[in-house]
């Protein structure tokens, strides 16, 4: 919606949204109550879900392990629900560099990682990050040096995923909580990576 | 669900079709060969689901990798990276 007071008539989609929405309220089917409980858990879904999973993962050796092997059942122990087999954890190491696409849609870990930003969406994103994902780094201020192995995720299907990053030098000895705030979004999908603090 | 035909490093080709549909096989890597990375369990068809069947027997889905450099005979860069991508059994041949 506009917030510049100026009126505007509904577009195609948002048409066919509004439309759709109250046919089912009408219908009995869901109700205006359910609807808003479903945006308002959408909007409390945050990337610092996914950074405690990642500080947890850094600083408990077997948790990691848990979490590479299967990443739903891990994430259950830090009380985060995702349905079963679904989530994959690739682990940047300094040999190898992840990231994550989705070239059919916008996939995305939305249970740890909430909303995606719309550049995520974009056709632009999309289609280079599989052709040319060096050259897309580069463009998020990434360089990954030329000896280390970039593998792109095509998220197309049922699985989702979450690229673990590496914990930066000179965080010997963080809490957990400290150590989240240093693990962003970006770091997560894989065209960043957390910095050492200054 | 099908049985699993293939396990983690399998030489596997995806098929060169160009069916009408709602299909999960990018288009990019149709025709390329890759390797299994791990099966990911089965899933119902989404071919399937898209025109309001069951999509059963479930799918094996797995993760395939393949090279860059032969996905895209032109990649500059870390000759070993590489792209994986999901695909169900049903789009997979043996090499």
């Amino acid at each position: 919606m506009s917030e510049q007071g100026k009126y505007r008539p509904l577009t195609y989609f948002q048409l066919m949204e509004v439309t759709l929405r109250e046919l089912l309220v009408e219908k009995g089917i869901v109700t205006e109550e359910q609807i808003q409980a479903e945006i308002d858990e959408m909007r409390a879904r945050t990337p610092e879900r996914g950074a405690r999973v990642v500080a947890r993962a850094w600083v408990d050796p077997e948790f990691r392990k848990r979490l590479l092997a299967n990443g739903s059942k891990a994430c259950e122990e830090l009380g985060l629900e995702i349905p079963a087999l679904k989530l994959v954890v690739v682990e940047n190491t300094p040999q190898v560099h992840n990231a994550i696409v989705c070239t059919l849609c916008s996939c995305y870990p939305r249970v740890l990682l909430g909303i995606p930003p719309d550049w995520y969406k974009s056709r632009n994103y999309r289609s280079r990050m599989v052709r040319e994902p060096r050259v897309v780094l580069e463009e998020f201020g990434l360089k990954i040096p030329e000896n280390v192995q970039i593998r792109v995720h095509d998220s197309t299907a049922d699985m989702r995923y979450m690229v673990l990053p590496l914990r930066p030098a000179g965080t010997d000895g963080w809490p957990e909580e400290r150590l989240a705030a240093l693990v962003n979004r970006d770091s997560m999908i894989g065209v960043a990576v957390p910095k050492s603090p200054t | 669900m099908a049985d699993a035909r293939f396990r983690p490093g399998d030489r596997v080709r995806v098929m060169q079709a160009y069916p009408l549909g709602h299909i999960r096989t990018p288009y990019y890597i149709r025709g390329c060969t890759g390797t299994v990375e791990r099966l990911c369990g089965a899933f119902p068809n989404p071919e399937e689901l898209a025109q309001m069947r069951d999509g059963l027997p479930a799918q094996p889905l797995y993760r395939v990798r393949f090279l860059q450099k032969e996905v895209w005979p032109d990649y500059r860069g870390n000759p070993a990276d590489v792209v994986e991508v999901e695909i169900y059994q049903h789009w997979l041949e043996k090499t």
